[in-house]
């Protein structure tokens, strides 16, 4: 604890006490550090959102960046050691999930939020068959018998578009394929009818066209259920075709959140716009791929100031020394001297200029 | 191509049986018949010729271990006459040959099986559930429990085995095949629970535990139901060669005298039985009582083979 108070710069104390009815889940400020023997490392740092009743947000940025840890902190399925949660509250509803203690998180965990992994190969246990994986969550939580428990795998198997259900369920994960077994999760996940649903990176080992096929069944099963979705990608066509709410991270930090047309059509961050310009496409065929410049920050020494600093085009004196985080939710829209006034100076530069994007002109949109 | 056109009526055939016998598959995704998971296990043993011999030697002294004693009494007082001063060597009347007194050889070894198979399984019993409770415990838990766990498993391993069995049969064992089991199982675990942790160490990074954990599951639950039947493999592998181990260590135990009684009867006190025999030239005293050990201990450890390959789920049938 010391350590994290110690390093972190105290922000605007954020208001206590449960949030307002329509708000699912709101996280403020938290703080999640790694504790290696090669030191310490802020995988997340002073992150904020909040996702209201079936809405999706959506949580961008490279790997790394601290997308997973949040989730993981989140569900509090993290090692402590070495994780350790330095500061923040997470209210799902009005309980807040980090005071708690284990066993009940655990009538949490797979009840009322459930997870979807990247991997679905590697998920689910080669040992059991469908049928029992599903049903255990189902026995765990809502408490039926053995038979109902069988009955209500075959019914989830059914809602996520396996079809002969029936003969699916005695079947064991390495009878089927990777399309499949993340149906079966997405199945195990809705077992219970969760209000939250987070999938990191549902999608992101399954081809192309499996991809689709699974964004649309994970749109349609949360618009039957009515459950909140928090979709964890580092594809930004993902994130246009299925979220209302974006939140980009790097190093660690929100850089930015906004709506989807907010981020994508006017990224105020200078990496988002990085990362908009990135995306490879059919007009620019044999001319070089755009890259961010640079490697990600060292996550053992990270830079003083703003953490894309060192990477970023349109560095000015600020930055490599001041921290640009954004401390309340009502404040500017990016994490960037370039959009909220730098210590010394009395205008931002885009604010100024009255610019829309990072780099001042328009979006670079692909 | 030119191949498959030439004979048309095998493939029409073949195409029809496959029709009958399998139902078309009513969505995009190839798939076969299931078969259940035991009848897969069952047809993987089956191709492992050698872990079938072990089975077959292994199931016979258990009949042997279970039968022999009603089938072939041994009776102290059934005296054959002996012609020869060490007792009289194999022949198609005594096919084990006897003792200086007259005593069956064959009788003597078909009724040890039944102590020595039961000093095996019952140690490997003990011994695999301690082991698996202690080994699966310091792996999951990690932290405190696995170094406070696995501190006394070093000092369990830190003492010297045969004096410390030696030891505890001569104290506490008044020659009771059932505390000899006892001390066995206690003082065999901990190889097993080494093992056990270092296989919980890696499966507790698997995705799959993750993903049960976020299912709400518990601990322990997590631990016994979920990851132990994916570490069952070298566990079941180690289990076989601690009933063989078991058994090997009571014929040595009893053959010093520390081990049981030798009114009863198995194979250690049967060997024992032969020492200082040897040198009248009489083999077949200690011989057929070892053969009867040795073959028990290689047919449980080709079975155990086969059995960890036919219960790996992932193996291709």
């Amino acid at each position: 604890m010391e350590a994290g108070a110690a390093t972190a710069p105290g922000p605007s104390a954020p208001p206590r006490g449960a949030p307002p009815e329509n708000i699912l889940l709101d996280v403020r400020d938290l703080r999640t550090y790694f504790h290696l023997a090669d030191g310490l490392v802020k995988a997340v740092d002073g992150v904020s959102f909040s996702i209201a009743r079936g809405e999706t947000l959506g949580v961008v940025g490279e790997s790394g960046c601290g997308k997973s840890v949040t989730a993981m902190t989140i569900m509090r399925l993290l090692e402590t050691p070495p994780a350790e949660v330095v500061s923040g509250e997470i209210w799902l509803n009005d309980q807040e999930l980090l005071g708690i203690p284990e066993t009940e998180m655990r009538t949490v965990r797979g009840n009322d939020v459930a997870m979807i992994f990247q991997e679905p190969m590697s998920s689910l246990n080669p040992v059991f068959s469908i049928g029992d994986q599903i049903s255990e969550a189902v026995r765990v939580h809502l408490k039926l018998s053995k038979h109902d428990a069988w009955d209500k795998a075959i019914d989830s198997l059914q809602q996520v578009g396996i079809n002969s259900p029936e003969r699916r369920v005695k079947q064991y994960p390495h009878e089927m394929s990777g399309g499949m077994r993340q149906r079966v999760m997405i199945a195990m996940a809705l077992s219970c009818n969760p209000k939250l649903i987070i999938a990191d990176e549902p999608t992101t080992a399954l081809d192309v066209t499996i991809q689709a096929q699974i964004l649309e069944l994970l749109r349609t099963v949360q618009q039957k259920t009515g459950a909140a979705l928090m979709l964890i990608t580092h594809d930004l066509g993902v994130v246009a075709e299925m979220v209302q709410d974006v939140m980009v991270m790097y190093a660690g930090r929100v850089v930015e959140q906004g709506t989807v047309e907010e981020v994508l059509l006017q990224p105020k961050h200078p990496y988002t716009e990085g990362l908009l310009a990135s995306i490879p496409s059919k007009g620019r065929r044999g001319q070089r791929l755009n890259v961010i410049k640079g490697t990600v920050a060292n996550p053992f020494n990270l830079p003083k100031g703003c953490n894309f600093a060192p990477r970023c085009p349109f560095r000015f004196e600020p930055c490599p020394d001041h921290d640009p985080r954004v401390d309340d939710p009502g404040g500017p829209p990016a994490a960037c001297w370039l959009w909220k006034p730098a210590p010394g100076y009395s205008v931002a530069p885009r604010v100024e200029q009255g610019a829309r994007t990072a780099s001042g002109g328009e979006a670079q949109i692909p | 191509m030119t191949g498959r056109a030439v004979d048309p009526t095998t493939e029409a055939v073949a195409a029809g049986e496959a029709g009958a016998s399998q139902p078309a598959p009513d969505d995009y995704e190839v798939s076969l018949q299931p078969l259940s998971q035991m009848q897969l296990a069952w047809r993987r043993f089956r191709r492992h010729k050698l872990a079938l011999v072990g089975s077959v030697l292994f199931g016979l002294m258990v009949l042997l271990a279970i039968f022999g004693p009603i089938i072939w009494p041994y009776d102290p007082l059934d005296i054959e006459r002996v012609t020869k001063p060490g007792g009289n060597p194999p022949s198609p009347g005594e096919i084990f040959g006897t003792d200086s007194l007259g005593r069956s050889v064959f009788e003597l070894v078909a009724n040890g099986a039944r102590l020595s198979v039961a000093i095996g399984v019952v140690t490997m019993l003990i011994a695999t559930t301690t082991g698996i409770v202690v080994g699966a415990l310091a792996g999951y838990f990690g932290g405190f429990v696995d170094s406070s766990l696995m501190r006394f498993v070093d000092l369990m391993l830190a003492i010297p085995f045969l004096f410390i069995v030696l030891v505890a049969a001569r104290f506490f064992g008044s020659g009771d095949p059932l505390v000899l089991m006892l001390i066995f199982g206690v003082l065999s675990w901990p190889g097993l629970a080494r093992l056990v942790r270092a296989l919980f160490l890696s499966l507790r990074e698997q995705e799959y535990v993750m993903a049960a954990r976020a299912v709400g599951v518990g601990h322990l639950r997590i631990a016994f139901r979920h990851m132990l039947p994916n570490a069952l493999g070298p566990i079941i592998v180690s289990a076989t060669l601690l009933v063989a181990n078991a058994i090997v260590l009571e014929a040595f135990v009893s053959f010093l005298n520390f081990g049981i009684r030798s009114s009863d009867i198995s194979w250690g006190t049967a060997l024992a039985r032969s020492q200082g025999t040897l040198i009248q030239g009489n083999w077949w005293w200690p011989f057929f009582p070892g053969m009867a050990i040795a073959v028990t201990v290689i047919g449980i450890n080709f079975m155990g083979d086969g059995i960890r390959d036919a219960l790996d789920p992932r193996a291709r049938a």
